[in-house]
């Protein structure tokens, strides 16, 4: 990637510029541009691009967990119908590469790593030839003589300290724990987690002389092309990416996978564009998972409920050599007090596939344990859920002492607690029964960390008066288009409708790309700073200061002059590039968005089967840029956050780590009946530490603790406490009162 | 998926030749396409049905007949269906998708073969799929597998709703085939493993479901309660499915049929006898459950069934004695 011009974020931008602006387009509920293209299926996505002459490429799996590839029998299989080619070249990549690598994950599929890995691709004119052909492909291999481990917790697991993931480590955490006048002492399991986007990650490539081009299902295109071009051993710049839109990532297309490089290679050999669409299962086997977690989680109070001691060890996995392990205890770094503490995270390496970021990598699981056992904690201490936590928020970060840049978890937890009615709950289990059904109440508080990367954004305000606002930044359902498009039109007075948004193409300016909720602060600051300099330009020609400057609908204003842009403009575009970069900001402030749960639950007397009610969720997360993108925002990490809660689970065999539900019917994801309505409340504040926009991230916030809330939504209702992700039956049955005993 | 040829043929006496020459029986394809798409099933030819006049739904004396290619959306929509029979609506609508209720057919559904994991994964050894190659399943992620009706060949549970329902129903399969026509009481119908799991049921080389016939009505209280792990588009764990009628506040009659509990819809006269000519009570519910399960075996991830279908089969009678009662 190029490096944008230097504009490091040293110091808080202060001056609130879009709170000064007079288009009045910012924050509003606007509908995204591209919505009619989406409802209609006529927005086109990867694999629907028509493209001359194009074949076909599927990938074949290995059928063994571990060892290497002897010998591929391609002759029987190049004699099948419409077969070009089958092709397991050293570049063609083991593992999936994490987010942000910008360089080539494991290589050279001669290596079995896992169970299903991709070995080889074959190509064919017709993706059913190419399915049969793969399916017919026969493969020997040597199996490793070293023994593996398939299971975290098995003997055989190697378990080391990731590299990156240094313990926090205060005070006496043990002393704490028995001076306290109230403890808990409790061990947690969450499952393995499937990405599970929508659009399968699909590639077509092709080559113009020396230069590749692949229309593909990615989020962060900057890196892409260069961890493409690492693989390909070929320069980045001679690497083209379009992806207009995306299917949904979830942190599955942080990074380019098997796909995409098999597909360039093919495209190369048999220089014909070909197109390489996984199928669904091929996704959830050999893509991304989220790591299961084992945690133990410590936490001592004096007697007033105050946390003096707080403990957080993790055990996660990953496969051998890879750099990520789920960071657990992220947020558990600077949410609650007690300066006796212990975090940490290790990693025990297995043969599964890699292990990387997955919605809210982090705080989706380590929220929703912590929430938990912080309401065992306030059963423990005797008092009010949300006043255990308001009484537990310290004035800077426990141990490192940095100063918060702003947190409204107190107005959410108050605000929340109002709108949901929090003052209905009973503190005890098992007091409210309706017909078959325990009903409940439980709280969470909600927080994610805040990230500002590097990013560059161009816009051109045009001699017509209109505006063009360029990227590589993608949207993958997020609603990038319109945010970027309500910056630009706020900052230079422009209506939306005069304003076009154009992503998703390495030609352009390098965005931030979507992951780890910072792609709306970090590339909607580049456009912002963009538009600033644009404003420089036109205070010139009106003679005034540039944050002086009003501009509305079109119209410039200064002490009492008024022009039309167009006007101002002359006949010329100007057009300016604008970036940011993180720098000082990051290190003086903790900097997070913060929010509340709250959920009503049902279950059942008899079966033990759990349904959500109602959930009202509160969040800050600095400036609202556009109120019903944030809103969809926090309704969808909600609903993952009941998947989280009750359903989803990746089920390995522990005999050879294949993954047994490797698809949308087995691994539950939400399905709408079992949504209810859910209520969002948007906190408006102001974070100039966070970035010159004044927001902060909100993508993935709605998942970070909404599980735990369930999770204790299910204890108050009917008194069983689950200490292990998803909260499916089996697990609640065998604790039940006796549903005849108990009945209303 | 491999290439093949598809018929369509206009008559039953056609689709019949088709079936006799070789082909394959197509219907909705909710199933069979998927099984085409990864190789579990290699037709080289297929005869579709749709357009075969197997459409119908017709009363027959006091009883229903159901056309094998009814879809389930239509057969649950039926009126007749819905008010005299609605425990087999109520079983159709806690299935699938509406998407899949509008494309799947009464005979087809009939024929679904089952969801475990290991039979759908070709690098997994699977008596079903491959005979002869094994039973991974038994001693590997076995959740929704059978505790009823297993054999070492095979856990696998026959995974439908409207099969429950038409067991409680008394229903009676109707085929035509190379050798005549055949009714075939449901309770036979299906084939639990022994040790040849890959004929899920007793249907002949060219024999076809032609109908569906339900007995009278009963009048009794239907209802079919489904557990499952979220609550729509998700394969039972357990389900039971009721007929009752109460008398002075006795059992007087009691048809019970249980989905994804055993290998094949499974139903136990000795259950039924449990609670006819008794008032109900928690005890007489558990006493029930004692008697369906006194043979029941788990394996591993599975366990909790037998408990979970004891509850559930509480709650159902409960329900349907309370409501009897009004």
């Amino acid at each position: 990637m190029r490096l944008p011009l230097a504009d490091m974020y040293n110091t808080p931008d202060e001056r609130n510029l879009l709170d000064t602006m007079k288009q009045g387009v910012i924050g509003k509920p606007l509908d995204r541009p591209e919505g009619p293209l989406k409802v209609s299926g006529t927005a086109t996505y990867s694999a629907e691009w028509k493209i001359d002459g194009f074949v076909e490429g599927v990938l074949v799996l290995a059928g063994i967990p571990q060892g290497t590839v002897k010998t591929i029998h391609r002759d029987p299989v190049l004699a099948m119908p419409g077969v070009l080619a089958v092709l397991a070249d050293e570049a063609m990549v083991r593992r999936s590469v994490q987010g942000t690598a910008g360089k080539a994950p494991v290589q050279d599929v001669h290596t079995v790593d896992y169970f299903a890995q991709p070995v080889a691709l074959v190509v064919a004119e017709t993706f059913e030839q190419a399915r049969d052909a793969a399916l017919a492909l026969k493969v020997d291999y040597d199996d490793a003589q070293v023994p593996v481990a398939f299971d975290p917790e098995s003997p055989d697991a190697e378990v080391e300290q990731p590299s990156d993931e240094e313990p926090v480590v205060g005070g006496d955490l043990d002393q704490a724990m028995r001076e306290a006048a109230f403890s808990i002492d409790v061990e947690y399991h969450t499952p393995g987690h499937a990405s599970a986007a929508m659009e399968p990650h699909a590639t077509i490539a092709y080559w113009e002389d020396d230069h590749l081009i692949l229309r593909g299902s990615y989020q962060m295109l900057a890196y892409n092309v260069k961890e493409i071009a690492d693989c390909l051993s070929m320069p980045a710049k001679k690497v083209r990416i379009i992806a207009p839109y995306v299917g949904g990532g979830f942190g599955s297309k942080l990074g380019i996978t098997h796909e995409a490089v098999a597909a360039a290679i093919a495209a190369k050999a048999l220089d014909r564009p070909v197109r390489v669409v996984m199928t669904r299962q091929q996704v959830f086997q050999t893509v991304m998972r989220r790591s299961e977690t084992r945690q133990r989680v410590r936490l001592a109070t004096d007697a007033a409920g105050k946390i003096i001691g707080l403990g957080h060890e993790a055990h996660v996995s990953n496969l051998p050599g890879e750099d990520f392990a789920e960071p657990v205890t992220q947020a558990t770094e600077f949410l609650y007090g007690g300066e006796n503490r212990l975090l940490k995270v290790e990693v025990a390496r297995i043969c599964r596939m890699t292990a990387g970021s997955v919605r809210a990598p982090g705080e989706a699981v380590g929220m929703q344990v912590l929430e938990a056992a912080m309401d065992e904690l306030a059963e423990a201490v005797g008092i009010d859920p949300v006043e255990l936590r308001k009484r537990n928020l310290p004035g800077k970060v426990p141990v490192e002492g940095t100063p918060y840049s702003s947190r409204m978890l107190v107005e959410a937890l108050e605000q929340g607690a109002a709108q949901f009615g929090w003052d209905k709950r009973k503190p005890a289990p098992c007091q409210t029964r309706e017909g078959d059904w325990w009903i409940g109440m439980g709280v969470a508080s909600a927080a994610r960390v805040n990230m500002l990367t590097l990013a560059e954004a161009r816009v051109t305000l045009k001699a017509d008066g209109t505006a063009l606002v360029e990227s590589d930044q993608t949207d993958i359902g997020t609603g990038t288009y319109a945010i970027l498009g309500q910056i630009a039109g706020e900052m230079l007075g422009l209506p939306i409708s005069q304003v076009k948004v154009v992503l998703g193409d390495t030609s352009l300016p390098p965005g931030a790309g979507s992951g780890g909720s910072f792609g709306a602060i970090s590339t909607g600051s580049a456009v912002m700073r963009a538009c600033e300099a644009i404003r420089e330009k036109l205070a010139k020609h009106m003679e005034s200061d540039a944050d002086e400057l009003e501009i509305r609908d079109g119209m410039a204003s200064f002490d009492g002059r008024e022009r039309s842009l167009v006007e101002l403009l002359d006949g010329k575009d100007i057009a300016e590039v604008g970036s940011i970069k993180p720098g000082k900001t990051l290190k003086d402030f903790s900097q997070a968005s913060y929010g509340a749960f709250f959920a009503e639950v049902a279950v059942h007397a008899f079966t033990g089967e759990v349904r959500v009610r109602r959930m009202t969720g509160a969040f800050g997360f600095g400036r609202v840029l556009n109120a019903k993108t944030a809103r969809s925002q926090c309704l969808g990490g909600m609903v993952w956050g009941i998947g989280s809660a009750l359903t989803e689970e990746l089920a390995f065999d522990t005999r050879d780590g294949h993954l047994v539900n490797h698809d949308l019917a087995e691994y539950h994801v939400p399905v709408h009946a079992d949504v209810p309505a859910l209520e969002v409340i948007l906190l408006e504040e102001r974070d100039a530490a966070a970035s010159p926009l004044q927001a902060k991230g909100v993508g993935e916030l709605g998942i970070c603790g909404a599980a735990g809330a369930i999770a204790n939504a299910v204890r108050n209702a009917c008194g069983v406490r689950v200490r292990s992700f998803p909260l499916t039956l089996d697990k609640v049955l065998p604790h039940l009162p006796d549903p005849f005993a108990s009945a209303a | 998926m491999r290439p093949f040829a598809l018929d369509h043929a206009a008559s039953t006496a056609e689709a019949l030749q088709f079936l006799d020459d070789g082909a394959t029986a197509i219907a909705g394809g909710t199933n069979l396409v998927d099984l085409m798409k990864l190789q579990i099933a290699t037709p080289e030819r297929l005869v579709s049905l749709r357009r075969s006049g197997l459409g119908d739904i017709a009363q027959d004396g006091e009883g229903l007949r159901i056309g094998a290619l009814v879809t389930n959306a239509d057969c649950a929509a039926d009126m007749q269906v819905r008010e005299n029979w609605p425990l087999l609506a109520k079983a159709i609508l806690a299935g699938a998708s509406p998407q899949l209720r509008n494309r799947a057919t009464t005979g087809g559904n009939l024929c679904q073969r089952t969801r475990c994991g290991y039979f759908y994964d070709t690098s997994q050894a699977c008596n079903k799929r491959d005979p002869g190659s094994g039973c991974a399943a038994r001693e590997g992620f076995n959740r929704i597998h059978a505790v009823l009706g297993t054999s070492d060949a095979c856990i696998a549970t026959y995974p439908g709703d409207m099969a429950v329902a038409m067991l409680a129903l008394e229903a009676v399969v109707l085929t035509q085939g190379p050798s005549g026509e055949r009714e075939i009481p449901i309770a036979q119908f299906h084939l639990p493993p022994g040790d040849d799991p890959a004929r899920d049921n007793v249907l002949e080389a060219g024999e076809l479901i032609t109908a569906v016939r339900l007995p009278a009505p009963t009048g009794g209280v239907q209802i079919y309660r489904k557990v499952r792990d979220r609550a729509s588009y998700a394969f039972a764990l357990v389900s039971v499915a009721v007929d009752l009628t109460m008398n002075e506040g006795r059992i007087a009659r009691c048809a019970l049929a249980f989905g994804s509990l055993g290998t094949v819809p499974w139903r136990d006269p000795a259950v039924e006898q449990v609670l006819i000519g008794e008032a109900p009570s928690s005890a007489l519910f558990a006493k029930a459950a004692e008697v369906l399960l006194k043979d029941a075996q788990g394996f591993g991830a599975n366990d909790f069934k037998i408990p979970l279908a004891a509850r559930a089969l509480a709650a159902t009678l409960n329900d349907a004695t309370r409501t009897g009662k009004a």
